[in-house]
């Protein structure tokens, strides 16, 4: 909200510079999110603090000062300008040539008495440039117009930076101004600073500029001055000329109405216009601008009807106002032009012929105030659009528009907050008026916002204001009182503030303070809706009593209390642990987005193949943002293949890996299982090419991707049995694919990734780079990780090493020549390792030859050759057994 | 026959030979020709038998002073040889230190788990260990148990994401591992708790280089029958400069949570200008990282515990915005991206 200093000071004293003010309401929890400066230099940060300069145009004091307009004449070359004899607080008259329209009125007038208060600019002054765009400045130079010099200019709103109005030249109201001689600085006279504050849901209370003056009083201790609520009411009894009917209390606890009659529809006083500016409302006429300024003035939005069109609407009877709920398929058609399908809970204003407005939100485009020289657009607060053309306007057909209007009934009601929110959401509108209720406004305020606008209006539309206002107030708000011990702030707070202190902020926001012993009973003003009852409500007082005390005048302290019993978190270690023993392989973790297509997805499986993913439903958004996103991933691969496609452009080599949850819903069951899987991707070459020239040209395969497996299994120190087995699956290249197995446990899939979703994924054909992935389930992967193992002695005993070479079936798998290897080699044989598989000549075809390391080795003794020997024997005897090996010549 | 004329000429060919040795592949033909098993040197001194038995004496010890002398003198030349090839190494033994290191590729963690591994670790010093829970959650969960009713405007601090089954969401906070710790490790509002809760958050929100609809959270919940606002403030601020330098101001403004009260927003002293003023901070010198505040009684309540016995502060701060300021990362959509040129900068 913007809060113009000017404005705010009609309601407080303030003696804090702007920029102290500024950070004092932030720190109480209003927070200033920016200062504009009107005219006057940025003041000095506050001790200890910074702020964001500001390059704002600055009224030079000598320069720009008040000028008084004593005669108008006309311009002896030029129709379209005008010369103005301006009174600048020297011993001269100057001459200035403007094209100002609304000086054309007062041409050739002879003197003015009183005269014409405007600001005025000395040759030398630095403006902005009237006549271009993006706030360009120009410094005012000598030049003839149309033959007549001119040094000097009489500027308007945007010449200044007050605003974008450059319609004619800013005339101030003699009344409010006259006090101001010629020549004073016009700092002095317009100079401001307007705050735009961040209103969060529960300081609702102070979306006005009386909310935050009383807000600024508590913090300064300054008194807070509310303005009058008298009303000069010389009309013609209310009674008997409108009724009200209230048919749900609950949802419209309050509604008052006054008349006023006889107004004549003008554009509203200058220094109401410029106030609505600086608060960022744009001005439209004296009625619609009433209610606006008093709605921002105390926080009740203000709807004006015409009084006359619920007349004809009543067929010429004094009409009802009735609020109540929609008949089913009711239609309304907003000021803004829009035309609303009404759901069940969408409350109305309404008389005997129809809906009048959306209650709470915004009013109808019949019943408006009718303006036959503008279109009040913005009669709640909805901008204009940029569009001007009458054709496309809302409700800019001449044939509806009426007469201006004479006599206006004004609305102040009070509406239940949940409900105008809810409105709002499902007819997607927003206003002002909407802000405010949707967060809750005080029914004390209906009667007070409608007495001052009431008199407001008449001031400035010269109308009379019908004796007494309809009340209907079936659901009087309660008055919040809460017991708040002493010993309970300081339990909650950890420190004593002391208790006058106490008193004191809670008065200062005008709550109502008794001490009966150590307890206050506290009644809350009727301002406020904030305020709970009981535990909350005491919640509520500590939160002020803080808030206001200053939170950085509240102690640090270390935590007293016990400290409660210390858990370890094993799901989270175990990741951890396979986050580290991955980077360790020399993986690069990545984390992606979570949210998928099914579309997406579905490029893991090759079209018109079967998927070996998961079957299940995806956790799909009701509201997806994007297109791309949808629902909750099944799988890590896909996001894994979209990152190394991305990647591909720029890098050749990637070696992947992320850790995260995938989503499938359960059958029954509201929420999904969110299990935590890990992927990997590898692809490109094995080695970084360095100058030495390339040691491994090779790119990496799946016996790469196995042996990150594998070394993250032994990091993890997985217990049980580990088995990679063959396997199909439709994401992977048949036959170079494999299951990993941990005793029976099924933990994921390993291998290349299939050619067709490779290309799928924007990879291309290039099959002597294969794509190496794979997909574990983590808790399968980690369900026994030994957290304690017995470390092996050192050997002691020399090994003796010899290599065997077996010729084998070329389908026989390695694994299983390991295995009769180490069985037969019992324990003298420590270890086999492969280090040669060969195939073609002179092994014969469709045979293979397999080539192993071995160590032998006794741990108490010294193994004789005779022993070796023999075992070897036993070790080729075996293998030619049971695989048909012969030894290789 | 041997003669003494022809040792001591053998002996001063030897040594003018020796002298002008420079090799060690010479030398090595120089013993072996006068010392060697076969030497010229060792045969004179096996053929002593042959001398005539007076002159026997004297050739032998002369034999042997020669072969003496000798030695000496070859040991002092192949130490000279030795010592002259190890300079001349060491002189041509020249690489170009500037040619690059063979290359060891790396891995790394993502920036975002670093953080989390910071946050963790100076957390769990202060005795708060990580819990867990779900991404996928219940709108009572996330909301309503949260003193957030249905429909409250308060919801509209949160923009969701609805799933097609009701009342299904995706959290937008880490918030409801609140109550869901409270009701796990509370023993029906009987035991004190001190966890964090970090985990992934989702807002409906247009994806921009300041806002992102993922993002991670981590929460903190302190409850016990003696935990104060003065604990809360001292604790985060603890936090803070262990995070963002020990020389850091912490300030705390009033803000506004439903499930808190009172509520705070902290923020640290700029790390980029020093609280000067620059773009990161916006020139205010400030930077927020968490908002804070004591537990709602209404929380409290729905976590099994009797407000009037026990309290608790609770805190929520982004990891991704705070590897942001650290590091000045111009766009939060790097993080989601993993361009591995951003990735390897960590």
């Amino acid at each position: 909200m913007k809060v113009p200093i000017s404005w705010l000071r009609d309601y407080v004293d303030i003696h804090l510079s702007v920029e102290e003010l500024a950070e004092r309401l932030t720190l109480a929890g209003l927070e200033v999110g920016s200062i504009r400066y009107i005219g006057i230099p940025q003041g000095e940060p506050p001790e200890g603090m910074v702020i964001p300069p500001s390059d704002h145009l600055v009224w030079d004091r000598e320069k720009l000062v008040l000028g008084a307009i004593r005669e108008v004449r006309a311009h002896p070359n030029a129709d379209r300008l005008v010369l103005a004899l301006v009174d600048y607080g020297g011993s001269e008259l100057e001459q200035c040539v403007t094209g100002a329209p609304n000086l054309f009125e007062y041409k050739d007038q002879g003197p003015l008495d009183p005269p014409l208060l405007a600001p005025f600019a000395h040759e030398g002054a630095e403006v902005i440039d009237g006549h271009a765009e993006g706030g360009a400045r120009m410094i005012l130079e000598e030049r003839k117009l149309r033959g007549i010099p001119n040094r000097s200019m009489v500027c308007s709103e945007k010449e200044l930076g007050i605003s974008d109005d450059h319609e004619g030249i800013l005339l101030l109201d003699w009344d409010t101004f006259h006090p101001f001689a010629p020549g004073t600085p016009l700092q002095d006279v317009l100079g401001d600073a307007v705050l735009d504050i961040d209103i969060l849901p529960n300081v609702a209370r102070a979306y006005s500029i009386v909310g935050v003056a009383r807000e600024v009083a508590a913090l300064t201790g300054e008194k807070l001055r509310l303005p009058s609520f008298e009303v000069q009411m010389d009309g013609d009894p209310i009674e008997g000329r409108a009724a009200i009917e209230i048919r749900e209390p609950e949802l419209n606890p309050r509604f008052c109405a006054a008349l006023i009659q006889d107004i004549e529809i003008r554009p509203s006083p200058q220094w109401m216009q410029h106030r609505l500016r600086l608060a960022g409302m744009r001005p439209i006429n004296n009625v619609v601008d009433a209610t606006n300024y008093v709605m921002l003035e105390l926080g009740q939005p203000l709807h004006a009807f015409d009084y006359d069109i619920l007349v004809e609407r009543a067929g010429g009877n004094p009409p009802t106002i009735i609020t109540r709920l929609p008949q089913p398929g009711e239609k309304l058609t907003t000021l803004d032009g829009v035309e609303h399908d009404l759901e069940a809970f969408n409350l109305l204003v309404a008389d005997t012929a129809g809906g009048l407005s959306i209650a709470g939100v915004m009013g109808g485009l019949e019943s408006e105030v009718q303006d036959a020289f503008a279109e009040p657009l913005e009669a709640m607060g909805i901008p204009l659009a940029d569009n001007d053309d009458p054709e496309t306007l809302p409700h800019g057909k001449a044939s509806v528009r009426r007469p201006s209007t004479e006599n206006v009934l004004l609305e102040a009601a009070n509406w239940e907050f949940i409900n105008v929110r809810r409105t709002m959401q499902s007819q997607k509108m927003n206003s002002e008026a909407g802000i405010r209720f949707s967060r809750g406004v005080h029914p004390s305020l209906a009667l007070t916002g409608l007495l001052r606008c009431a008199e407001v209006m008449r001031q400035i539309s010269g109308g009379r204001v019908a004796q007494g206002v309809l009340d209907v107030y079936p659901l009087p708000a309660e008055t919040v009182r809460v017991e708040l011990p002493y010993h309970e702030i300081d339990r909650l707070l950890g420190f004593t503030i002391p208790r006058a202190e106490i008193v004191r902020i809670l008065r200062a926001l005008e709550f109502e303070v008794e001490e009966v012993g150590d307890v206050l009973h506290v009644t809350a003003p009727d301002t406020r809706v904030d305020i709970g009852t009981g535990l909350t409500g005491q919640a509520d007082l500590v939160e002020e009593i803080a808030r206001i005390y200053g939170y950085d005048r509240i102690p640090n302290t270390v935590i007293a209390d016990m400290l409660p019993p210390q858990r370890n978190n094993t799901s989270l270690e175990r990741e951890e642990r396979a986050r580290d023993a991955l980077v360790k392989a020399g993986l690069r973790e990545i984390v992606t987005y979570r949210l998928t297509t099914p579309e997406r997805e579905a490029l893991l499986t090759p079209a018109g193949q079967k998927s070996d993913w998961p079957d299940a439903p995806y956790v799909t958004l009701a509201n997806p943002i994007s297109a791309d996103k949808s629902v909750m991933r099944h799988t890590l691969l896909a996001g894994l293949l979209e990152v190394a496609a991305a990647n591909a452009r720029h890098t050749t080599r990637q070696r992947l890996f992320e850790i995260g949850n995938i989503y499938l819903p359960q059958n029954g069951q509201p929420l999904p299982d969110e299990p935590v899987h890990l992927g990997i991707l590898l692809t490109g070459p094995r080695d970084v090419p360095g100058w030495q020239g390339q040691p491994d040209t090779g790119v990496m395969d799946f016996f790469d991707l196995k042996g990150v497996i594998e070394a993250l299994l032994g990091d993890l120190r997985i217990e049980g049995k580990v088995r990679f087995e063959p396997t199909e699956h439709s994401s992977f290249h048949p036959g170079r694919v494999a299951q990993l197995k941990i005793g029976r446990r099924t933990v994921g899939v390993l291998g290349e990734v299939h050619p067709l979703v490779r290309q799928a994924y924007g990879f291309g054909l290039d099959l002597a780079r294969p794509i190496l992935a794979a997909e574990l389930d983590l808790a399968a992967l980690t369900a026994d990780i030994q957290t304690l193992r017995d470390i092996a002695a050192v050997p002691a005993q020399p090994g003796i090493y010899q290599d065997i070479a077996l010729v084998v079936d070329a389908d026989v798998p390695a694994a299983e020549v390991h295995r009769v290897i180490l069985e037969a080699g019992g324990d003298q044989l420590e270890s086999a390792t492969l280090f040669d598989v060969y195939q073609g000549d002179p092994i014969p075809a469709g045979k293979k030859s397999l080539a192993y390391a071995l160590i032998y080795r006794a741990p108490d003794r010294t193994l004789t050759d005779k022993e070796v020997a023999k075992t070897h024997e036993k070790i080729a005897r075996a293998a030619q057994k049971r695989l048909g090996a012969t030894l290789r010549a | 026959m041997p003669s003494l004329e022809q040792l001591e000429s053998t002996y001063t060919q030897a040594a003018a030979e020796l002298s002008k040795i420079t090799s060690g592949d010479a030398l090595e033909a120089w013993e072996r020709r006068y010392l060697g098993k076969k030497g010229e040197i060792t045969l004179a001194l096996r053929s002593v038998g042959q001398i005539a038995p007076e002159e026997r004496a004297a050739f032998g010890k002369r034999a042997n002073e020669i072969k003496n002398a000798l030695g000496a003198a070859y040991s002092e030349r192949e130490e000279a040889i030795r010592q002259h090839e190890l300079a001349q190494t060491l002189e041509e033994g020249e690489i170009d230190v500037t040619l690059p290191g063979r290359t060891i590729p790396t891995g790394g963690l993502h920036p975002t788990t670093q953080t989390l591994r910071k946050i963790y670790n100076i957390w769990a010093e202060m005795g708060f260990q990580v819990y867990r829970s779900r991404d996928v959650e219940d709108d009572e969960t996330n909301f309503t148990l949260l003193n957030i009713p249905p429909h409250h405007p308060a919801r509209d601090m949160w923009d969701t994401f609805h799933t097609t089954t009701p009342g299904v969401i995706l959290r937008t906070h880490t918030s409801p591992g609140q109550v869901r710790a409270m009701h796990e490790y509370g023993e029906n509002g009987t035991q004190p708790i001190r966890v964090i809760l970090p985990g992934m958050c989702y807002r409906y929100e247009q994806i921009s280089a300041r806002s992102e609809i993922q993002f991670n959270q981590v929460e903190g919940l302190a409850v016990g029958r003696n935990i104060r606002l003065t604990d809360l403030k001292g604790t985060i601020s603890a936090f803070a400069r262990r995070m963002f330098g020990p020389d850091k101001r912490v300030r705390f403004r009033g803000s506004y949570f439903p499930f808190t009260e009172p509520s705070m927003e902290v923020d640290v002293e700029c790390v980029l200008c020093g609280g000067h003023g620059c773009p990161m901070c916006k020139y205010t010198g400030w930077l927020e990282i968490a908002g804070c505040g004591m537990v709602h009684p209404v929380v409290l309540e729905n976590g099994g515990y009797d407000p009037r016995e026990w309290s608790g502060f609770a805190f929520g701060m982004g990891p991704e915005r705070m590897t942001i300021l650290l590091h000045g990362i111009p766009d939060i959509r790097y993080f989601w991206a993993n361009d591995l040129r951003f990735l390897e900068q960590f």
